[in-house]
């Protein structure tokens, strides 16, 4: 395995900067978590995050939003930005010299955002074409449904909100939010590319150290609904979206729990592929994976199906869920290790996808695991280790959301919660 | 970064960017081969022959084949386009003459009657799952009608008709007329030890018999009008243009696609001031497809219903302005600045890498390396995207609609 730096630094308000120099590379990348989640919107207002999100780049510091576009297209930026469950991500990829320039633009979009009011109502405008594309994809709307049910709220919600709470949204409201969220004491900024570490950790100081800390608002505990839902809608495919649950990523054992989720659904020879599509022919789409906050985990599994084949679809997903507390195999957990590693080390082609990497572990860790380590973790995996923890955590209670013109029959679930 | 090629006897082509620093090694099969080949009646059969060429060979099962791309832990995958067939796996270094020797033996598969209909199957799913998604056919339907009778206007998934009515004995015969080496290159990036590269593939596909695959490359007769197709339980109205564009022989391709990201980039661009950064607009976007004898450049808009009469009729001023007018120099400057900050990117990732050289191959059987692709659009002028801007009118293009608004064809044309 090849050799890695990873570089930490915490700054006296509390901002976390963390980087990986890959020398190797030309280009940068940087990802930025400022701890302004969705799951801090007040329930009547669920979107804010979000619409915050938005007007923070619709004018910051001397730069209008037409100016701060060009001046980071100027630069070369490939951007993104969003709102997640606990944090606002802005992210960038570029060439490797341009990396200190950008970097300015979005200490002025973190600390110095104007909130034009002529900006307000396109920004809202953008907030509701988001809940709009939301409607149109039913396999995401099926999962977002799931994850509502599994986790509850606050910690199931989207952050897109629906058109009403977003219509109700003022001005004010999005500049208490900032003034009370975006602050430097548990942002995470992480960078990965041609760096120079001692270079941008004075330059990073220099930019954020001014900023102060504020106090750390609490959030109320999720209540969970859990059970069995459809949704009516006449489409061709039935969508099918089940969970159960897993592992923190900060669990000591959450490796256990993606190997096994791995030979479940890990690439072309594991079981949901043969059984439900290569040998069945039932489907186009299915898959299982680890869905993850700090504290608790669902496996989420998927899968698309023409409607007169989705109760076989169903049947046979929970067939091979149920046979997977029977244990795995050798030759699994071998071809899964080594699919595991082979993308560990293409990840380190990628400035963009180490950054994220590096926010990510630290964010749910605290601390980034290197290369080495995770391999260690990956390597002291053994069939004994995986198949005695799915002994004592099979697969079970599943909740279920459908999407479709007809329900399915289902006995495997958590009855469902009344609600109200 | 070293340029490497080598041609079979048998016509196979293979070419390689070798980068003795990178960490993972990447390899294409590319066939020049897609729905644009295809007669009417075997509408798709490009497609699931890709699917059939991960069932199975006289030397393994299709089970085999998934357990052996896993036992490697590569990253593989296949795609099929109007023109090309792409199959392609990304593994490390020490996988090379593996995957080599696996990709080669699948390049000639058996098509078992059991497998092909079980798959027929997993086809016949693809094509729901797709009616089911944003914009619902738009894209096939916009092909159809913009190119008409010329087989670009073909879907590349096909129908549940023509799939199901499907034979092996037909797609063999289909394999037979298209799957010739001298029709097919193998594309490598990465971690490459060439001087293998060229003995594994000699030695696995040295033998396969050579003939001569012929393509209709007539340039199309572009049809230009409006066409909607009302669906009342989208929530968004999808909208498609098609004008005509540069085929991939022409220079002016180059041109045409900073045009397109000037007008229609999904950021910083004229769409994106006129309808995203307003919220007028889900999305908003232009590019440029380039074929071999013809060309495209399609537009496309989403919107709410009751929007997108309005938004249809801002597309045209924006079009006719932005040919009369022309597009400025900073905007040039500033597209130039995407495209080179893009390149880098992409030349860091070595499947990004195989992609381009083995596309390079598809399209002109010439090989430019990234210096020489960055050197093209440094040089392009604002005269040169005004050119093409006249060269193609965008607004003299086909309309297609999709979604829940019936009005919009009276709405626009009034």
């Amino acid at each position: 395995m090849n050799h890695q730096d990873i570089f930490s630094h915490q700054y006296e308000n509390g901002l976390t900067l963390v980087a990986q120099p890959m020398p190797w590379l030309e280009s940068a990348a940087f990802s930025i978590a400022v701890p302004a989640g969705c799951r801090y919107d007040p329930a009547e207002k669920n979107g804010l995050a979000n619409f915050v999100c938005e007007m923070v780049q619709r004018g910051c510091g001397k730069l209008d939003s037409r100016q701060f576009i060009e001046a980071l297209e100027m630069l070369g930026v490939d951007y993104t930005s969003s709102a997640s469950l606990y944090n606002t991500n802005f992210g960038g990829a570029m060439c490797a010299d341009q990396l200190f320039d950008t970097l300015q633009i979005y200490s002025d979009v973190l600390q110095r955002p104007t909130f034009p009011q002529a900006q307000l109502e396109d920004g809202r405008l953008v907030c509701f074409q988001e809940i709009h594309a939301i409607e149109d994809d039913l396999a995401q709307r099926t999962m977002m449904q799931l994850r509502r049910n599994y986790y509850g709220d606050i910690d199931g919600r989207n952050c897109e909100g629906s058109m009403e709470s977003v219509a109700s949204i003022s001005m004010d409201e999005i500049q208490t939010f900032y003034q009370t969220h975006y602050r430097p004491n548990g942002m995470i900024l992480a960078c990965a590319g041609k760096l120079d570490w001692e270079k941008l950790k004075s330059h990073v100081g220099d930019l954020f150290s001014e900023w102060a800390s504020i106090p750390v608002p609490q959030v109320a505990a999720s209540k969970p609904t859990h059970g069995n839902q459809h949704i009516v809608h006449e489409s061709e495919q039935t969508h099918i979206a089940l969970a159960y649950r897993g592992l923190p990523y900060s669990d000591p054992n959450y490796y256990l729990n993606r190997g096994a989720v791995g030979v479940l659904s890990g690439g072309m020879s594991s079981r949901l592929f043969t059984e439900v599509r290569e040998k069945r022919g039932l489907c186009y789409t299915v898959f299982a994976t680890c869905h993850t906050l700090l504290d608790k985990a669902a496996v989420v599994c998927y899968s698309g199906t023409t409607n007169d084949r989705a109760q076989e679809t169903l049947d046979v997903i929970i067939e091979e869920l149920q046979r997977l507390s029977a244990g795995i195999t050798a030759d699994e957990l071998r071809r899964l290790k080594v699919q595991i590693r082979s993308s560990l080390v293409m990840q380190q082609e990628s400035c963009r996808s180490r950054a994220g990497s590096i926010a990510g572990d630290w964010f749910h860790l605290g601390r980034v695991q290197t290369l080495d380590e995770v391999n260690q973790r990956i390597n002291s995996m053994t069939v004994e280790t995986i198949n005695d923890y799915l002994k004592t955590n099979p697969p079970a209670n599943f909740d279920l959301v459908t999407l479709g013109p007809k329900p399915l029959e289902f006995n495997h679930g958590i009855p469902a919660t009344p609600v109200g | 970064m070293e340029y490497l090629q080598h041609q079979l006897d048998n016509g196979l082509t293979i070419l390689a960017d070798c980068n003795p620093r990178a960490y993972s090694s990447a390899f294409g099969f590319f066939v020049r081969t897609g729905s644009r080949d295809e007669t009417p009646e075997s509408g798709g059969v490009s497609h699931f022959l890709e699917h059939m060429v991960f069932k199975g060979t006289p030397n393994r099962t299709a089970a085999q084949v998934n357990l052996e791309l896993d036992e490697m832990g590569s990253a593989s995958n296949a795609r099929t386009s109007e023109e090309s067939t792409i199959y392609h796996a990304a593994v490390l270094p020490e996988f090379q003459t593996q995957v080599v020797e696996l990709l080669s033996d699948i390049m000639r598969p058996s098509l078992r009657v059991e497998d092909f209909e079980t798959e027929k199957r997993v086809i016949i799913e693809e094509i729901k799952m797709y009616d089911d998604q944003p914009p619902y056919g738009g894209y096939e339907k916009i092909m159809a009608e913009f190119f008409g009778n010329h087989p670009l206007g073909q879907s590349v998934l096909g129908t549940v008709d023509t799939v199901s009515g499907l034979t092996p004995d037909r797609m063999m015969t289909y394999f037979e007329e298209r799957y010739s080496p001298s029709n097919i290159c193998v594309a490598g990036a990465g971690k490459i030890d060439f001087d293998r590269l060229v003995d594994d593939v000699q030695r696995c596909c040295g033998h396969w018999n050579k003939f001569s695959p012929v393509r209709d490359k007539t340039r199309a007769e572009y049809r230009s009008g409006f066409v909607s197709s009302v669906k009342p339980n989208s929530h968004l109205q999808y909208i498609l243009q098609m004008a005509p564009g540069p085929a991939n022989e022409d220079d002016i391709r180059y041109a045409t696609s900073v045009m397109a990201a000037i007008i229609g980039d999904d950021s910083g661009s004229r769409l994106y001031w006129e309808f995203l950064d307003t919220g007028l607009a889900e999305s908003a976007g232009m590019a440029s497809y380039d074929y071999q004898g013809s060309g495209a450049i399609m537009t496309y808009l989403c919107c709410a219903p009751q929007q997108a009469a309005e938004n249809l009729l801002k597309l045209q001023t924006l079009q006719r302005k932005v040919r009369e007018e022309g597009i400025t120099q900073k905007e040039l400057d500033l597209a130039k600045r995407k495209i080179a900050s893009h390149i880098v990117l992409g030349s860091e990732r070595t499947n990004t890498r195989m992609f381009t050289v083995g596309s390079q191959w598809l399209a002109e059987q010439k090989y430019k390396s990234v210096a020489e692709i960055a050197e093209i659009y440094e040089n392009l002028t604002v005269d040169q995207i005004n050119e093409a801007l006249r060269k193609f009118p965008l607004d003299q293009c086909m309309t297609v609609a999709v979604g829940p608004n019936e009005n919009l064809e009276t709405a626009f044309t009034q």
